[in-house]
């Protein structure tokens, strides 16, 4: 399998959009579909093939170059089930992002599409570089065109809000590059070679007081991407401004690269360092989840709304990253995709209902139901995805966090509970206030969904319901792996 | 008939509501009235002929049957938590109740919704709320119970706000919702505390292994008795989380007799029947258990006797009820609470049907005081709601006279319960009678107080069911000895009561105690029954009000909790923590306005500037020069 190809594959697309769309109009769209589709395809198909004669349980080196020999940084790509999982929700939510921007995007089209996949590739490369060079660069590349899908294509206030995101993660990811010199350092001076490379790093015996700091530098960036409180705030802003595939990017993936770092390089990289600091990213992820119910709640921008809600989704991933458990371990991770799928859900929602009536404002809506019934079924499923309603895949994902995570944090995760019912509570409130209750805009002007729409939302909703009741689909090439994390972290740094 | 077979009938049980909710649901509109209701009211009838087949192969040799469909997660080596159903005594009481009265209700509603609009919708959601009480009731797990638990909360979330154009009723959705959500996530934490202490969450295994780890009075099965009672309490409406069901009468009468008296509600009992050798290792939260369902059962009472609503008053007889399968729980009389929860099915249904019966036939008059004279009217329907007032008020050989006669005679003797609790019953039991009369006298004698004329449905299928549901609660009180076969292995644990110095004058009272209730409302509420003109109102006191409105607790808790929250969301609407961080931006643009008016082409400021600065650098020279010679001649 080549994920090179992958990327390379998303960006020629995109760049073929670009051009094509200026020959003839509204062709870009179908070009960018067709071909993600095609590289879902090539993705899945090398899986199955590879499936047998590698071991994705460790990470499977696919390519290592030299890219710049003097400093020995290199273009190194691998995968494990990890990798697998984010780039195929990737993969499918670019699919969806494709789908809501069909109508929506109206200038500039074919540039949009290249940021799209640009973004997407950037984001793929993410999930799988092992050379922390080339992450970092993978780092920047996503977010470039993903400001510019902000900036160009959102909302009111979208310049305001690019400029924000933009900054906050420039900003962290500094921080994260300091860190990263600074541990390609210390291998020069424990081997005498400079190096970039993941696995070279995992060898190192790096002193507690080292790590600690340079835990502090990657746990930062991460936890702005996740984000967590207190840093979070570019991501209302971000979600709100952007149009609605850049939220569905943004909700759907982008966050899940900061909890990628958390697992694959905060975790792994310094375990005693994290453990130490467990019980304060613990707290600090119950805190983004009563935070963000709560900010929720307040919202009367529908976007919003859900944007705060992602905050405290994602303080579940945080709680459960840093119980150092192996249920949590698993909870986390279909968080992630859990979250993934029903916040993109739920932003495609908005994304429809702007388009009706070109508003996010909560206090507008009303009675949707009766004249879109369709539109409300799924609304409703989305919302009770979100506030955790069992038989849908947040539910596993919040019950195993929280589970695994009262094995050690008790009373942390008596509070974390609390977010159960303060995410019933902003559910209520997103629902009732756009669905139910007297019919605001006069019942002809609101349509019920089309074949596309109701194509993302049934594809959505369907993979919630399959990941409720079977939730083996992904857990299973997390079991093992999680329980030697929890073994490695507990026993190496307790003993 | 072969064990594979009753094992997958066992699995098809909630199959086939689920698969009539999935037709109704995609079809929706397209679906005639007759299509629909045939295939929502023929999935129950399948349900239903399964589970009494299902109840009859068990057997003392056959206690339990459990299928296993599949694995749903794995939290350890040893613990895979899957989806797999567990029939035993008390779940096919259950299973017989959810379907029976499921199906004639099913029925009734099928006659009764018939004109609204959303026809298919509503019996979609009916079915899928037996899915999921089905579910809640088979599971054989924790997590599945939950997953039923939740499910049945949303199913009357969306049935209590059917009408939701009202907002009202949106409202009372989302109290209900949000309400039993409390309790759900006292008791989701009571599930994190039994894995994190058992290392298990399949029930069975759960109850042995307490029974094996801990001894009475252990702290564990304290803790997590106590929060699973939190889960019990806010489902099934009792102290303190109470406030949602009376207004959970907003929804259509047929949910209100389905989910708000017969099932759903039933389920916080259920539970710690379910759970109950866990509570027994924790006598404290027993004791609990019983002033929990003492006080609630006094206080509901209370609230029902001033209510002018005819379904509130029903609403806050269910919660008395209730009330008192709690207290049958708390007392160690296991058997005695689930044969009442069966009793009161029957007879609470009918009461909830008839009432809906009613109200159809006036229009949607739901206030007893625009009511009165339908003896005679409604000759059908108030015989019928007679029936049920009978065995709500327990008088002797109705069904609810066996139930309740049951728990009253094992509260006094009881070790965690007591002479205390006892008076409490008695006493709730004369609040039920007088209420129920004063329900009666208003709706059924007296001068006719409506203006409208009378519609009286004349649809055989809502006659049928509602006869049905007569006959059953009339000769209920022959299951007895059925149900206490079935519920005796169940539990093998409960206490044996020993009836040591009780009065001899105990069971009198009991029996006479709804006699007195009926004397004193035939004098007391003489002119609700009077024929005259007299002109009739509401007690409109204070303490009548206070009374109406439950007792204020809505009232406490809106300042306690809701208004909190509501003023905290409000005050930080803005998001402090980005305010903060905004203040950097703030800064920054700060000096760039200051700098920017610096640079602004006038050439006195320029030269004024660059004096200033000049003078400055001197001085800053100035003073290091001398401060380094001072410093080097004191290094010299």
């Amino acid at each position: 399998m080549s994920i090179t190809f992958v990327m390379c594959s998303l960006l020629v697309a995109g760049g073929l959009a670009w051009f094509v769309e200026e020959v003839k109009a509204n062709s870009a769209r179908y070009l960018a579909l067709f071909s993600v589709l095609a590289i879902g395809a090539y993705f899945a198909l090398s899986l199955v093939f590879t499936s047998q004669s590698v071991n994705y349980n460790q990470l499977h080196l696919l390519e290592r170059l030299s890219w710049i020999k003097s400093l020995h940084i290199e273009y190194a790509l691998a995968i494990d089930y990890l990798s697998i999982v984010l780039v195929s929700l990737t993969l499918f939510l670019a699919l969806i992002c494709i789908l809501v921007s069909w109508h929506e995007i109206k200038e500039k089209v074919g540039f949009y599409y290249f940021n799209l996949l640009a973004s997407i590739a950037g984001i793929i490369g993410v999930f799988t570089a092992v050379d922390m060079f080339l992450f970092f660069f993978f780092w920047e590349v996503m977010l470039l065109p993903m400001t510019a899908l902000i900036a160009i294509w959102g909302h009111e206030n979208k310049h305001f809000a690019a400029i924000k995101f933009f900054i906050f993660t420039q900003v962290s990811s500094l921080l994260m590059l300091v860190a990263i010199i600074a541990m390609a350092a210390v291998h020069f001076k424990q081997t005498g070679q400079l190096s970039f490379f993941y696995q070279d790093w995992l060898a190192l015996n790096l002193p507690l007081s080292l790590a600690q700091y340079l835990m502090l530098g990657f746990f930062i960036a991460f936890a702005v991407k996740l984000p967590s409180v207190p840093v979070h705030s570019w991501l209302p802003d971000a979600h709100t401004q952007a149009p609605t595939a850049g939220s569905v990017l943004l909700a759907g993936v982008l966050l899940k690269t900061g909890a990628y770092g958390l697992i694959r390089f905060v975790l792994h990289l310094f375990p005693e360092a994290s453990l130490n600091f467990a019980p304060f990213a613990a707290t600090l992820g119950v805190v983004s989840i009563l935070y963000g119910a709560k900010m929720a709640f307040a919202q009367h921008d529908f976007k919003r709304l859900v944007a705060y809600s992602s905050i405290s989704h994602m303080g579940f991933v945080m709680l459960a990253l840093f119980s150092f458990n192996a249920i949590a371990y698993q909870g986390a991770v279909l968080t992630i995709v859990a979250h993934g799928l029903s916040s993109a859900a739920l932003f495609s929602l908005a994304g429809m209902i702007y388009s009706r009536i070109h508003s996010r404002n909560l206090t507008h809506m009303g009675g949707f139901w009766q004249s879109a019934p369709r539109m409300g079924g799924f609304a409703l499923a989305f919302a009770a995805a979100a506030f955790g309603l069992p038989g849908l895949a947040n539910f596993v994902a919040e019950f195993l966090s929280l589970v695994g995570a009262f094995q050690v944090y008790p009373l942390l995760t008596m509070f974390a509970a609390l977010g159960l019912i303060g995410s019933a509570i902003y559910g209520m409130v997103l629902f009732q206030n756009s669905f139910q209750g007297e019919a605001s805009p006069p019942k002809s002007l609101f349509k019920d969904l089309s074949t596309r729409e109701l194509l993302v939302c049934s594809a959505l909703l369907s993979l919630l319901i399959v990941i409720g009741f079977y939730p083996n689909l992904v857990l299973t090439f997390f079991q093992a792996k999680a329980i030697t994390l929890a073994a490695n972290n507990l026993i190496g740094a307790v003993q | 008939m072969s064990q594979s077979t009753i094992e997958s009938l066992l699995a098809l049980l909630p199959l086939y509501p689920l698969v009539s909710f999935v037709l109704l649901i995609s079809f929706a509109k397209r679906l005639s009235w007759h299509l629909a209701a045939s295939i929502s009211v023929g999935a129950m009838v399948l349900s239903a002929i399964s589970s009494f087949t299902l109840v009859q192969s068990l057997s003392v040799e056959v206690p339990v049957l459990s299928t296993h469909l599949w694995a749903w997660f794995t939290l350890s080596a040893n613990e895979q938590i899957n989806i797999s159903f567990y029939l035993d005594g008390l779940a096919a009481v259950m299973i017989c109740v959810v379907t029976g009265i499921g199906l004639l209700i099913h029925i009734f509603a099928a006659a009764y919704m018939k004109e609204d609009a959303n026809f298919t919708r509503f019996m979609a959601y009916m079915n899928l709320f037996i899915v999921a009480m089905l579910i809640l009731v088979l599971a054989d797990n924790l997590v599945l119970l939950y997953l039923g638990w939740e499910g049945v909360g949303l199913c009357s979330f969306l049935l209590i706000g059917f009408w939701h154009h009202e907002r009202a009723n949106a409202l009372a959705a989302r109290k209900a919702f949000i309400i039993t959500r409390v309790g759900d996530t006292a008791m989701a934490i009571g599930l994190f505390m039994i894995f994190k202490e058992i290392g298990q969450l399949t029930i069975a295994d759960v109850n042995e292994s307490a029974r094996a780890l801990w001894i009475i009075g252990d702290s564990q099965p304290y803790w997590i008795a106590l929060l699973l009672l939190g889960g019990a309490v806010g489902k099934s409406a009792q102290l303190p989380l109470q406030t949602w069901l009376p207004d959970a009468m907003a929804g259509p009468t047929p949910v209100s007799a389905l989910i708000h008296a017969a099932t759903m509600v039933t389920a916080g009992v259920y539970l710690i029947a379910r759970m109950h050798p866990l509570f027994l290792l924790a006598p404290e939260v027993m004791t609990y258990v019983a002033w929990i369902g003492a006080l609630t059962l006094l206080l509901a009472g209370i609230a029902a006797l001033t209510q002018t609503d005819i379904k509130r008053v029903l609403a806050y007889s269910t919660m008395s009820q209730i009330g008192y399968m709690m207290l049958s729980l708390g007392a160690g009389a296991f058997s005695a609470g689930v044969f009442h929860l069966m009793t009161h099915a029957f007879f609470k249904a009918l009461l909830f049907l008839t009432a809906g019966a009613i109200i159809l036939a006036l229009h949607h008059q739901q206030n007893l005081f625009k009511m009165g004279g339908l003896l005679k009217r409604l000759p059908l329907e108030a015989t019928l709601f007679s029936i049920g007032l009978v065995c709500l008020m327990a008088l002797p050989g109705s069904s609810g006279f066996f139930s309740k006669e049951a728990i009253i005679a094992q509260i006094f003797s009881s070790t965690t319960a007591g002479p205390l609790l006892w008076l409490c019953a008695i006493v709730g039991a004369l609040i039920t009678s007088i209420y129920s009369c004063r329900l009666f006298f208003l709706a059924f004698m007296g001068k006719a107080r409506f203006e409208t004329s009378l519609h009286p449905s004349s649809s055989k299928l809502l006659k049928l069911s509602l006869i049905a549901l007569a006959i059953l609660s009339l000769v209920g009180g022959a299951f007895t000895n059925i149900l206490a076969l079935s519920l005796a292995p169940v539990f093998a644990l409960a206490p044996v009561m020993k009836i040591l110095n009780e009065p001899a004058w105990l069971h009198s009272v009991a029996i006479a105690t709804p006699f007195v209730g009926i004397l004193f409302s035939w004098f007391y509420f003489a002119k609700y029954r009077a024929p005259g003109d007299e002109k009739l109102s509401e007690n409109t006191s204070g303490l009548a009000r206070f009374c109406q409105q439950g007792l204020g607790f809505d009232r406490v808790y809106s300042w306690l909790f809701i208004k909190p929250y509501c003023a905290l969301a409000q005050l930080n609407r803005k998001d402090i923590f980005d305010q903060l961080m905004m203040l950097n931006a703030w800064y920054v643009s700060l000096w760039h306005d200051v700098l920017v008016s610096s640079q602004n082409g006038k050439i006195r400021w320029y030269a004024a500037a660059i004096g200033l600065a000049t003078l400055l650098l001197l001085l800053v020279l100035l003073l290091t020069v001398n401060i380094g010679e001072v410093s080097m001649g004191v290094s010299l």
